[in-house]
């Protein structure tokens, strides 16, 4: 008897645990990423002025701003700020370039204890790891599909 | 003498002579924060890594454990101990240092479960006159090892639960102390299929129902037999399924139940999502608030049910789902 209540259970859990498990307000978190998110990408803009405003050309004035931005990151996950801004804004923190910077400097920093080759130089792509690799990888696809399409005459 | 499927019910009580918790930071500004025998601010405790930082802590609870029971590091014959990283490196290298013969012990978050069972089994037996059974976990070191590295900015699901920086230890003997050990049932490996490991109180609460039921089988007891049910680290989803799969087989625990994981952190002010967890957090609401309730009688018996997630980032990631196990210990006052 109860071990059939029991497989009854078993079979269903899945559904069962979905329903007994509260879950984080859709709207609310799509909110907390937009206007973090945005606030990054008007800074990104600002900073993109204002190293045109210094006589860069556009080219080299947007890798300076990538520059600043990337530095402003790895300062703020050194100083542990990042995280804190990243919980409360979740992909609008993990989205910008910043996101991407955060996931090289953490495991940087978490695995420098193990040593500069076992630690830092195994480790840092840890986590950037797979989406340099399937950037790379995608990036090689669309460039073969464009290649076929311009073989055919489409472009 | 062993009973039913599980079980044994000692011939002759195993009693805690004496017992020692020390935690961190975090846990030293929650609600059991005055209970705890040593807070310690530096979340290093003055080592050189987080895994080197849990090694001081597993030799500082030895240490408290040892003291309060007002014996000497020679007096202990064996120490039962474990924690949550690879290899057990947290307890190799803590208890070290104090030259005791040990058995190291991987039981996930229910180890303090698994060391006490085994310990009070010890000295049942004659085989020792004090052993010491301990436990601890840090929450840097176990992020790091299972999760992600402390800096990366990431959103935790609401069922997610906080490593405790802490851990307990518990000295039993023949004679003396305030609270005793009458008898264990050992839990078995449970797997529902689950996998979330973000819900590990999803993972642990069945074990956790199917080890409370075999004991009231084998003991022909009742909840009601018990001041309080306490599990180790399910949480509040753990928790609402607990009850719901022991109310399914004809038990109905919630008067009486209580888990360390609710209770070591105010989830709302120290935003710790659906509890706390780790072996630190049953061990050292063991050595705070439930032996000290059991020493001044405000508790009679109690039935303590660490819960463990049996799964490594490797099995995870190879697809593998995470099975619970759940050791019950009885512990009444003296």
């Amino acid at each position: 008897m109860v071990q059939k209540m029991e497989d009854e259970i078993k079979k269903n859990y899945d559904e069962y645990v979905k329903s007994v498990t509260p879950t984080t307000s859709f709207p609310k978190n799509l909110f907390n990423a937009f206007w973090i998110g945005g606030l990054i990408c008007v800074l990104g803009q600002a900073l993109l002025d204002f190293f045109k405003y210094m006589g860069f050309k556009k080219d080299i004035a947007g890798f300076y701003e990538m520059l600043v931005l990337i530095l402003l990151s790895v300062l703020l996950t050194g100083f542990g700020i990042y995280p804190k801004i990243a919980k409360y804004a979740g992909a609008g923190t993990l989205v910008p370039i910043t996101g991407f910077a955060n996931s090289v400097a953490s495991p940087a920093i978490e695995f420098k204890k193990e040593g500069q080759v076992f630690g830092i130089g195994c480790r840092i792509f840890s986590i950037a790891g797979p989406v340099i690799l399937y950037g790379i990888l995608s990036s090689w696809l669309l460039g073969l599909i464009y290649w076929i399409l311009t073989i055919l005459g489409v472009f | 003498m062993f009973l039913g499927q599980a079980s044994i019910k000692y011939k002759e009580d195993v009693f805690i002579q004496g017992y020692g918790s020390v935690v961190g930071q975090k846990e030293g500004e929650g609600p059991l924060g005055s209970l705890f025998d040593e807070v310690v601010t530096d979340p290093n405790f003055g080592g050189e890594n987080w895994e080197d930082a849990e090694s001081k802590l597993q030799e500082k609870i030895a240490n408290t454990a040892i003291k309060n029971s007002g014996l000497e590091t020679k007096d202990i014959r064996y120490i039962f101990a474990g924690d949550l990283l690879g290899q057990l490196i947290a307890t190799s290298f803590g208890l070290k240092n104090l030259n005791i013969p040990l058995f190291g012990l991987y039981g996930a978050c229910s180890t303090m479960g698994e060391s006490i069972s085994l310990g009070s089994m010890c000295i049942s037996g004659g085989y020792a006159e004090h052993v010491l059974c301990m436990t601890s976990s840090h929450f840097a070191s176990a992020e790091k090892s299972f999760r992600f590295p402390l800096g990366y900015g990431t959103q935790r699901k609401f069922s997610a639960t906080w490593t405790v920086t802490g851990g307990g230890g518990v000295v039993l003997g023949k004679s003396g102390g305030t609270a005793k050990v009458t008898g264990i049932t050992t839990g078995k490996i449970v797997d529902y299929g689950y996998k979330d490991k973000e819900n590990m109180g999803a993972c642990m609460a069945p074990a956790a129902a199917d080890t409370i039921y075999t004991h009231l089988q084998d003991f022909e007891t009742s909840p009601e037999e018990y001041d309080k049910i306490i599990t180790g680290d399910l949480g509040y989803i753990g928790q609402t399924i607990l009850l719901d799969l022991l109310d399914e087989k004809g038990y109905r625990i919630e008067k009486n139940h209580m888990d360390c994981g609710l209770e070591i952190f105010d989830s709302e002010a120290q935003d710790t999502h659906a509890g706390a967890s780790g072996c630190g957090c049953s061990a050292s609401v063991l050595c705070s608030l439930i032996l000290g309730n059991i020493g001044k009688k405000t508790w009679k018996k109690v039935l303590f049910v660490p819960t463990g997630a049996l799964f490594s980032p490797v099995s995870s990631n190879e697809g593998q789902s995470i099975p619970g196990i759940a050791h019950a210990v009885v512990i009444e006052a003296v």
